[in-house]
């Protein structure tokens, strides 16, 4: 471990590599996700034990949900998450024309993602199915309204990065700041796959 | 949640900072401990002041408080505390003392003080993430402050508001309270996981070179273990308080049995998180004590590398062990045995580390300064705090005690027994570096005797209390006929935890007096090794003139052949080491 | 002068004492041998002239007899503990021909329910008293616990027994009573204002005591019973206690 520590120059303040040969941001970024792993972990283990640690009454989720409306979404923020891997690689590249493209994509697969989640809460408190509505209610809105808030502090941090993009901040091997987020951006669909297949499918 | 990108600093030698850049929003780790340090002290005064008004009602129950009539009807009518206010009380004074004073005093103190100081860094690895965390901590405090003046009162469900009682104002008749409470909480999550992000970043990725794992001081471990274990338990507090607040607001029924919520699972969520609370709360007072006792002892630390596994295996059980809260909630008795054999478990680390402080002691050269006073009786304390837990850790005997005054006295020899003193040691030991001045030994050693006089004579006749059968959180003692005799004890207690708080105020004035005259501090005054005292005091904004680079642990006193009895970390050792690293 | 603990009355009490006792032994001895071992090397290794420190980075044997010995004492602790926590929290080894009695707390309120003469909890003959446990001496009994509002913590000092009341849930608690007497009982689970006057009693008669209580309890329960519910109709606890008295 000396040798490996010495063996990356720290001059002056430039540590960016750092100690362990990963660059701060991205370890950084790891470290608040196992964070965030353990808020989402949270929110499904109610959701599990209240929804089969009790033998509570639980409605079928299609009769509630609308399922085919939610799966067209699913794969909108799944094609998402493959537009941010493709900004990613154009970044590598230093093709700035692509990065730029497919992080505009990967804006509008996640505002798409959102509107339609907004459109469904809207839909379902007009049938009368609120936060108040049960187990099924209090579990469904706090977990998916949740992970919507995360979709639109992604999508927000995005337009940043994009804006950023236009400007040629990522030009020239400086795209760390792209890596960064596509991490956070894969976390996220990560957790909707999971919320979507245990909340509105089983 | 953005991508969190900010420019390490370089090296500034010329600071041309605004004022409010480099005092108020300042992003220097440096300054961030110091505000973490006047702001946590504050709220352990407002802790302490609520405790006074808990000890009056119980040393002297119905009796008018003294500067009682100044209070609101409301609150306390004719001077005397109403049960309501009374619970409130108790509610508060956990919920400060833990949250937010003795967390942010070894964490939010400590940590952004001492990592990149102790590692050879210029700063945190986000200086602005961790401008923030210091930041929300002033909303998540203002809240909790405003808590205590809202409509409907404070929140009266305890500092662990079990469900259902704090979901509803109908058990109570508490509800803006009881929300602010939740809001604050939730705030006070988001400043310490931004702080842990940081603080576990920075230990991994800024270490100077030769600085390795295992030249770590065991201070910087502890407040990277701590940080790792707020990192794994704050979300899961914070999930759990958001659906909370969701019951209490919008309508759910998440613990509440009437729509098929579960209480217990409150508790569930809440020990999960609070038991590796325990271990954030004692971890870091550890590696201040360790770092503390090898100096003060001018030796080496016994056993460096079981230290460092003792922690980390502290802190992995200390996921595994929240059922020893819930042994008599009702839970599957079963599940309720095997949480006792991880409890168990759990003490042999803790017992090693006493050991081998013992061992850092054995055939030393003690120099009784007065962090080292502080530290030693951190290390008897925490001796009795420990053994006092496996009385509870046997279930059958937790039945008895669970619930009573027992359990007061021990969180109490392990919170402020342990870490409380330990964080005066750190305050004591590191305070000519933070400020450039240097703390009177004389009123120290003072407060020192004082504080640990009254702190035992407050806590230890609890033990007996609570073996009389005294439960906690009861307004009136006396109401009991078997309790009413041990009443005296409790008057006792009560004028003893009054001496007590008044003994702080030593404390108090020694910072006041040292910030305005005191001595000037050299730059290694307690002649340590660590790579703090190899820079200015205070030390520059940037912290290094150049990197400095580091050859040997981080506790080399008294080595054989060398010319003064410590080595700092950045000489080399000398020549002749047989098998040391 | 009491300031230890109550007199045992039940059956589990004295095996609950003698593993406090073993307990409190064994950490006195080790409270003792670590703090004078402390004091010692404070005294001995204290700042002299003419001495220095003695260079020593730790010792593997020793430290390796440091965790085993404690290791070994406390593993002894959890296998002595586990019996007898099985025998008085574990519902499937309660004895077949216990008593059952209901018992519900609300704010701050205990309502016992006994089964009345068919001996049969939810039966017409059902009666309710609040705030007091009547039970023969040496009889078993099984509590059937209830909590209707919040969570509250059954403590009978005397019997060094305690058990949480949760709401949703129905937690059997055995108990034995060896001694007649009156002991008190409180609640040890903060449950809201009243928390600490939600006191009640046991009263553990002999048998010719209980039947002659039982026959007085004709008259008085049904007025006991009416009276109960109609307190719990209306949960409010009085406006001292503060609920809305802001």
């Amino acid at each position: 471990m000396t040798a490996h520590a010495a063996a990356h120059g720290m001059v002056g303040g430039e540590r960016a590599q750092g100690a362990v040969g990963v660059h701060t941001q991205k370890l950084g970024m790891w470290v608040f996700l196992v964070s965030e792993v353990m808020f989402f972990t949270a929110l499904i283990g109610s959701y599990i034990i209240l929804r089969w640690g009790t033998g509570a009454e639980w409605p079928e989720p299609r009769t509630v949900l609308a399922i085919p409306v939610t799966a067209v979404n699913t794969f909108i923020l799944i094609c998402s998450s493959v537009s941010m891997v493709k900004a990613y690689a154009a970044a590598v590249k230093d093709d700035q024309a692509g990065l730029k493209r497919w992080l505009l994509a990967t804006v509008v697969g996640g505002a798409t993602f959102v509107s339609v989640q907004a459109f469904e809460y809207h839909h379902l408190v007009e049938k009368g199915f609120l936060p108040g509505s049960g187990l099924f209610g209090a579990t469904f809105y706090t977990m998916t309204g949740f992970h919507g808030f995360h979709v639109t502090c992604g999508v927000l941090s995005m337009i940043w990065v994009t804006i950023r993009a236009f400007r040629g901040k990522y030009a020239g091997g400086k795209f760390q700041g792209i890596e960064t987020i596509g991490l956070y951006w894969h976390f996220v669909d990560l957790v909707w796959i999971i919320l979507f297949t245990i909340v509105y499918l089983i | 949640m953005t991508a969190a990108g900010t420019a390490l600093p370089g090296h500034l030698h010329v600071d041309d900072r605004s004022f409010v850049r480099k005092y108020v929003f300042s992003t220097d780790h440096k300054i961030i401990g110091i505000q973490f340090l006047f702001l946590s002290l504050f709220f352990l005064l407002v802790g302490g002041l609520l405790a006074m008004g808990i000890r009056w009602q119980l040393g002297f129950p119905g009796q008018p408080m003294p500067l009682g009539g100044w209070l609101p009807e409301g609150v306390a009518p004719g001077g005397v505390v109403s049960p309501k206010t009374y619970i409130g009380l108790v509610t508060m004074h956990g919920t400060f003392m833990i949250f937010f004073a003795v967390m942010p005093l070894l964490v939010g103190v400590f940590a952004n003080y001492l990592i990149p100081l102790k590692i050879g860094a210029p700063d945190m690895a986000f200086p602005r993430l961790n401008m923030w965390s210091f930041w929300l901590m002033i909303p998540s405090g203002l809240l909790m402050l405003a808590s205590l003046f809202v409509l409907g009162g404070m929140s009266v469900a305890g500092w662990t508001v079990y469900a259902p009682l704090s979901n509803s104002p109908d058990y109570t008749g508490v509800h803006l309270g009881q929300q602010l409470w939740c809001l604050s909480i939730v705030i006070f999550g988001a400043s310490s996981l931004l702080g842990s992000v940081n603080y576990i970043t920075t230990v991994i990725n800024l270490r100077a070179p030769g600085m390795t794992w295992f030249r770590l001081p065991l201070s910087v471990w502890a407040l990277f273990i701590t940080a790792v274990l707020a990192i794994l338990a704050v979300p899961v507090l914070a999930g759990a308080v958001i659906m909370l607040f969701f019951d209490q607001t919008i309508g759910t029924h998440f613990y509440l049995p009437a729509g098929g919520g579960q209480p217990l699972m409150w508790q569930h969520l809440f020990w999960f998180f609070g038991h590796p609370e325990v271990y954030i709360l004692i971890l870091p007072a550890m590696g201040i004590a360790s770092d503390v006792i090898a100096n003060g002892a001018r030796k080496p630390i016994f056993g460096y590398a079981s230290m460092v596994w003792a922690m980390i295996g502290i802190a992995f059980l200390g996921f595994i062990v929240w059922g020893h809260h819930m042994f008599q909630s009702g839970m599957n008795p079963t599940l309720a045995s095997a949480f006792m054999v991880s409890t168990i478990v759990i003490a042999v680390p803790s017992a090693i580390k006493v050991f081998n402080w013992l061992g850092t002691m054995w055939r030393g050269s003690i120099h009784f300064t007065t962090p080292m006073l502080n530290a030693i009786a951190f290390v008897s304390m925490f001796i009795i705090g420990g053994l006092s837990g496996i009385f509870m850790a046997s279930t059958p005997v937790d039945m008895y005690i669970h619930g009573t005054y027992f359990i007061v006295a021990h969180i109490h020899y392990v919170l402020f027994g342990g870490s409380l003193f330990a964080v005066y040691a750190g305050i004591y030991f590191w305070f000519p570096k933070m400020f450039g001045k240097q703390l009177d030994e004389r009123l120290g050693k003072v407060h020192f005797a004082l504080t640990f006089v009254f702190y035992n004579l407050t806590f230890f006749p609890m033990h007996i209390l609570g073996l009389g059968g005294e439960m906690r959180r009861i307004y009136d003692p006396t109401v009991y006929e078997y309790l009413r005799p041990m009443q005296p004890i409790n008057v006792f207690i009560s004028v003893s935890a009054f001496a007590l708080f008044l003994a702080q105020l030593v404390f108090a004035w020694n910072i006041v007096r040292t910030l305005a005259r005191g001595k000037k501090a050299d730059i290694n005054p307690w002649r340590d090794c660590g790579l703090e005292w190899t820079v200015p005091s205070p030390p520059p904004h940037g912290n290094f003139e150049t990197t400095p680079t580091v050859y040997h642990g981080p506790y080399e006193f008294s080595v054989p052949g060398a010319a003064q009895d410590y080595l700092p970390v950045n000489q080399p050792l000398p020549p002749v080491p047989e098998g040391r690293r | 002068m009491h300031w230890w603990f109550p007199g045992n009355a039940s059956s589990v009490g004295g095996k609950v004492d003698s593993l406090f006792y073993v307990i409190l032994y064994i950490t006195g001895a080790v409270f003792v041998l670590v703090e004078a071992t402390l004091v010692v090397f404070l005294v001995r290794y204290r700042k002299r002239s003419g001495r220095t420190a003695t260079y020593v980075e730790g010792s593997t044997r020793a430290e390796i007899i440091w965790t085993a010995i404690p290791a070994l004492i406390l593993v002894t602790l959890a296998l002595v503990s586990q019996p007898l926590w099985s025998k008085i929290k574990d519902a499937d080894t309660y004895p077949r021909d216990a008593a059952h009695l209901g018992l519900e707390a609300k704010q701050f309120e205990w309502h016992v329910t006994y089964p009345g003469p068919d001996g049969k909890l939810g039966t017409d003959d059902d009666f309710l008293k609040r705030d007091s446990i009547h039970l023969v001496v040496n009889r078993d009994y099984v509590l059937e616990l209830t909590a209707r509002d919040v969570v509250h913590s059954l403590f009978i000092p005397a019997f060094r027994l305690k058990q949480d009341l949760v709401p949703g849930m129905t937690i059997r608690m055995w108990i034995r009573p060896t001694r007649t007497g009156t002991f008190e009982m409180a609640c040890s689970e903060l449950c809201g204002l009243g928390h600490y006057r939600m006191r009640g009693v046991v009263v553990v008669h002999t048998p010719q005591e209980y039947a002659a209580w039982l026959v007085s309890q004709g008259e008085a329960s049904a007025a006991d019973s009416a009276a109960a519910s109609a307190a719990t109709a209306v949960p409010t606890p009085p406006p001292t206690d503060g609920k809305g008295a802001q």
